[in-house]
């Protein structure tokens, strides 16, 4: 399979197994606009090179492997969104579309030199949030000091926004990225770097996450707290 | 004065010489933490508690006398670090670092010490004389934490006295240490950060002139290292070579770390603030997996469903229950006052005649209309306030407030303006941006306060049903989402989120919320039974005399004409601005009865009631805005209201009166 390929059905089954859980090959057909039969085919293919768990007649989850794989081309895929229409003023009925065929061929070093360009901007044109980079950096503005130096070297463990974590499993905070009267708030209320933190829950439709730090909860609103990035711990406890 | 033989004068038998009559004492520390319970227990006053971040919002006073020394003790807001900046927190900043108080007394939450002892930090930067109260330490027990606080004590070099505030456990011990501090003035020993961090500080020290500003010069060193704005520009006043070179040190820590130097520097506060509570902290594990009541209680507060239905019965029954209870009340007290004289306010007669009628009018209307009511409601919003279940709600509806620009935060000032809407207005200033501030105060004028409810629960729900005294709510509620909706829109400025402590329940305490409901309906009727009588004879007397016509004939187009009213409710109206409670009493005063339907129609008693409702704020409300947000906001919102009431007045009147 192309790698094209390859990293298109890992981004679709992302996004179809946060909405539903699972990927059904039905849903999977839908969405990269191939005949069912073929998916299986695909996806038989996927799991061999250990990147979904295939489950017949039940659908697909991602490894570790696979999800870390396509959370790496959705944040390429909306940082190219962002560029098309804020550099290029490209339609936005068009930045998908482009960004589909861009986001596969490009490089690291791309990525990071784009990410600068553009700010470390934090959001997609259509307000999805943008995954923070895999480099070792302590925020973004200090990566946006260095000016043209090359990307920091990538970290070993995968980062995840607080609100990706399960109700009850504990991250250590990795880096946050906003504003500074923002990332000065959450510090002063215990979030500093490599601090444990644990999702208590989180409200229904997107409302705040409750999180523990230091003994005490806080609520914090929901686009706040997506930017705060962690590590997250293994187990889950309760 | 015996013994002591061969003293040869000890400080017992002679002090040091004081020639101060009076200190200044300040409560500071997190928000939520029992400030203001230990403030009630030091000085015997009331000041209102609650179980919610950023109850107090404005410093109180009040006198301390212990062992001879008049102590005067400042109740602060709750502040999480010195360089945050809210409103209320800046209260609290101004007054310590700037005011600098003879003794702070820094109030910890046992149960959560490193985030308290991060601002106990703060304070022995400034090097405030300090006593330290150990507040809830029987919370911590429970939870299985066990604080040496002898060894916290040896650690900052302050004295820390263990206390359980809201009963009164440890007060008379922290009094004693208040009393000596003011003499011995204890100074926290200097506790030193990461060696990156010590250098900078040393160096920027050195440069520094003696005793510039008045503050400790390791102070103002770590200030200039965070480059905060107010000391930086005070240092620039003397020597700009001096701030370069501090801010060239704070930008060496930027580049090391890639954060502000302000946020590099809370993090080694947060740093030693983990060292200390660890060396002094002795966790025992509760119990194998027993869940906390707040965990419990929280599967239902905060679940997607069943935490919505809470909330609506909480307000729902709030309504239901004041108008069972009240109505009750309300009904006894009338059939015992009726037995004395009868209510019939004659506005012909003698004057001593008319005096009378007035001022037993006055009387007899504040004793069945407004007291009975009052009672139960209180009792029940005391509930609400000191359960936490504020911050719940908070959480809850956050979503939904975005959609009038707001964040959950505001939901606090809109439950308490159900209680009294001047202190609901002045809560607004925990919301953060100027913009959110400003509509939450707006909608907080538009939700019925215990005065509005009165009016409805006993006039629209006695003399009408209870439905449309329901229905009226309903229109109200659905005014403030549109409303709110259309400020969020039309008014310039940026609106952020969320971020807010999340305290455990408490089981309500029975005599702290007793205390609340009396304290509260006690000022009430301080107020409403004099200004009731006054009031009635007023005008009953400028009834008689003919002094009201004027005025009713001036406002007839409204009155008559639009609303379909009597046209002496025009005069009724203009008395409910100073307080919306006299809208009865001058009804009752010129209908000459307290049994409204007999001279009223139901659509009128409902149009008065909306009217009511939404017109103008009273004059402390409008005072109040005007204080925080300017003349312009207050009266553009006295103005607004004022149309809208009587636009949706008008518009019941004429489409669903003529099917009544």
């Amino acid at each position: 399979m192309a790698s094209e390929q390859l990293e298109e059905y890992l981004e679709s089954i992302l996004d179809i197994e946060e909405k539903h859980g699972i990927a059904r090959t039905s849903a999977i057909a839908k969405c990269v606009k191939v005949a069912p039969a073929s998916v299986t085919e695909a996806l038989q293919a996927l799991s061999d090179k250990g990147f979904v768990k295939y489950e017949p007649y039940k659908g697909a989850t991602l490894t570790e492997r696979g999800r870390e794989m396509a959370r790496k081309v959705k944040r390429r895929h909306r940082l190219l969104e962002v560029f098309l229409t804020d550099v290029l003023h490209i339609t936005r009925d068009n930045v998908h579309d482009e960004a589909c065929k861009m986001e596969h061929t490009l490089s690291d070093e791309t990525e990071c030199a784009l990410c600068k360009l553009l700010n470390a901007p934090a959001r997609c044109p259509h307000g999805s949030l943008i995954e923070a980079c895999d480099r070792k950096v302590e925020s973004c503005s200090a990566c946006l000091d260095e000016g043209q130096a090359p990307p920091a070297p990538a970290r070993e463990e995968p980062l995840l926004p607080v609100t990706s974590l399960a109700p009850g499993q504990k991250g250590t905070i990795a880096f946050i990225r906003g504003d500074t009267s923002v990332v000065q708030r959450l510090t002063d209320l215990g979030l500093t770097l490599k601090t444990e933190i644990q999702l208590v829950r989180k409200a229904p439709l997107l409302g705040p996450v409750e999180i523990a730090v230091r003994r005490t909860k806080l609520a914090i609103d929901h686009a706040i707290a997506d930017h705060i990035f962690v590590t997250p711990c293994g187990e889950k406890s309760r | 004065m015996s013994g002591c033989k061969n003293c040869s004068g000890c400080d017992i038998l002679h002090p040091p010489v004081d020639t101060k009559t009076e200190y200044v004492v300040a409560l500071a520390g997190n928000a939520n933490v029992g400030k203001s319970a230990t403030f009630n227990q030091l000085t015997g006053v009331d000041q209102d508690i609650g179980n919610w971040p950023g109850k107090t919002v404005e410093r109180a006073e009040a006198l301390l006398q212990h062992r001879g020394r008049r102590i005067r003790v400042i109740d602060l807001p709750g502040i999480y670090s010195i360089t945050a900046l809210s409103t209320e927190e800046q209260v609290s900043r101004e007054f310590i670092a700037h005011d600098r108080p003879d003794v702070v007394v820094n109030v910890l939450d046992a149960s959560a010490l490193e985030r308290n002892l991060f601002f106990t930090l703060q304070l022995t930067e400034l090097e405030s004389p300090l006593v330290i109260a150990l507040n809830q330490a029987d919370l911590a027990a429970k939870k299985g934490i066990v604080l040496d606080a002898g060894k916290l004590s040896d650690l900052l070099g302050v004295p820390v006295i263990p206390t359980v505030a809201i009963q009164g456990k440890g007060i008379a011990e922290l009094s004693d240490a208040i009393v000596s501090a003011t003499s011995s003035r204890p100074r926290p020993k200097i506790i030193r950060y990461g060696k990156e961090v010590e250098d900078r500080i040393a160096r920027i020290q050195a440069l520094l002139p003696e005793g510039s500003g008045g503050y400790p010069p390791r102070w103002t060193a770590i200030k200039l290292l965070e480059g905060d704005p107010d000391t930086v520009w005070e240092v620039r006043q003397h020597s700009l070579d001096v701030a370069a070179a501090a801010l060239e040190s704070g930008r060496e820590l930027e580049k090391i770390h890639g954060e502000p130097a302000a946020t590099v520097m809370s993090a080694e506060r947060y740093h030693a603030a983990e060292e200390l509570a660890a060396s002094v902290m002795e966790i025992r594990p509760p119990g194998d997996n027993e869940v906390s009541l707040t965990e419990k209680v929280d599967r239902i507060a905060l679940h997607p469903v069943l935490g919505y239905l809470l909330l609506a019965a909480t307000i729902g029954g709030l309504l239901v229950w004041t108008f069972v209870i009240g109505a009750w009340i309300s009904g006894v007290l009338t059939e015992f006052l009726s037995g004395i004289a009868p209510v019939e306010p004659l506005i012909t007669g003698t004057l001593p005649e008319i005096i009378f009628n007035g001022a037993w009018t006055g009387f007899v209307a504040a004793l069945t209309l407004i007291v009975p009511y009052v009672i139960p409601f209180y009792l029940v919003l005391a509930l609400i306030e000191d359960s936490g279940f504020l911050t719940r709600f908070s959480l809850m509806l956050d979503k939904g407030m975005h959609r009038m620009g707001l964040h959950g935060k505001a939901i606090i000032p809109l439950v308490l303006g159900f209680g009294c809407t001047v202190p609901a207005c002045l809560s607004c200033r925990i919301i953060e941006a100027p913009k959110q501030k400003l509509i939450a105060a707006f909608l907080v004028t538009l939700i019925p306060c215990s005065a509005r409810t009165i009016v409805i629960l006993g006039v629209v729900a006695v003399f009408v049903n209870i439905w449309w005294a329901l229905a009226l709510y309903l229109l109200v509620f659905v005014l403030i989402v549109v409303l709110g909706r259309l400020a969020f829109r039309l008014l310039p400025g940026e609106s952020v989120g969320m971020i807010m402590e999340m305290p455990d329940y408490h089981v309500p305490h029975l005599q702290g919320v007793l205390g609340q409901t009396w304290q509260r309906t006690r000022s009430l009727i301080g107020i409403v039974l004099p200004a009731y009588i006054i009031g009635s004879i007023v005008i009953t007397g400028a009834y008689a005399a003919g002094l009201l016509e004027p005025i009713n004939a001036a406002l007839y187009p409204v009155t008559v004409i639009l609303l379909g009213l009597p046209a002496v409710t025009g005069v009724v109206f203009i008395f409910g601005i100073i307080r919306k409670e006299m809208t009865i009493l001058a009804l009752a005063a010129i209908l000459g009865t307290t049994v409204f339907s007999d001279v009223l129609t139901p659509i009128q008693i409902i149009v008065f009631g909306l009217v009511t409702l939404l017109y103008a704020p009273c004059i402390s409300t409008i005072l109040a805005l005007a204080k925080d947000f300017g003349w312009k906001a207050a009266l553009s919102i006295t103005a607004l209201e004022t149309s809208l009431a009587i636009a949706l007045g008008t518009l019941v009147f004429h489409l669903i009166g003529p099917f009544l």
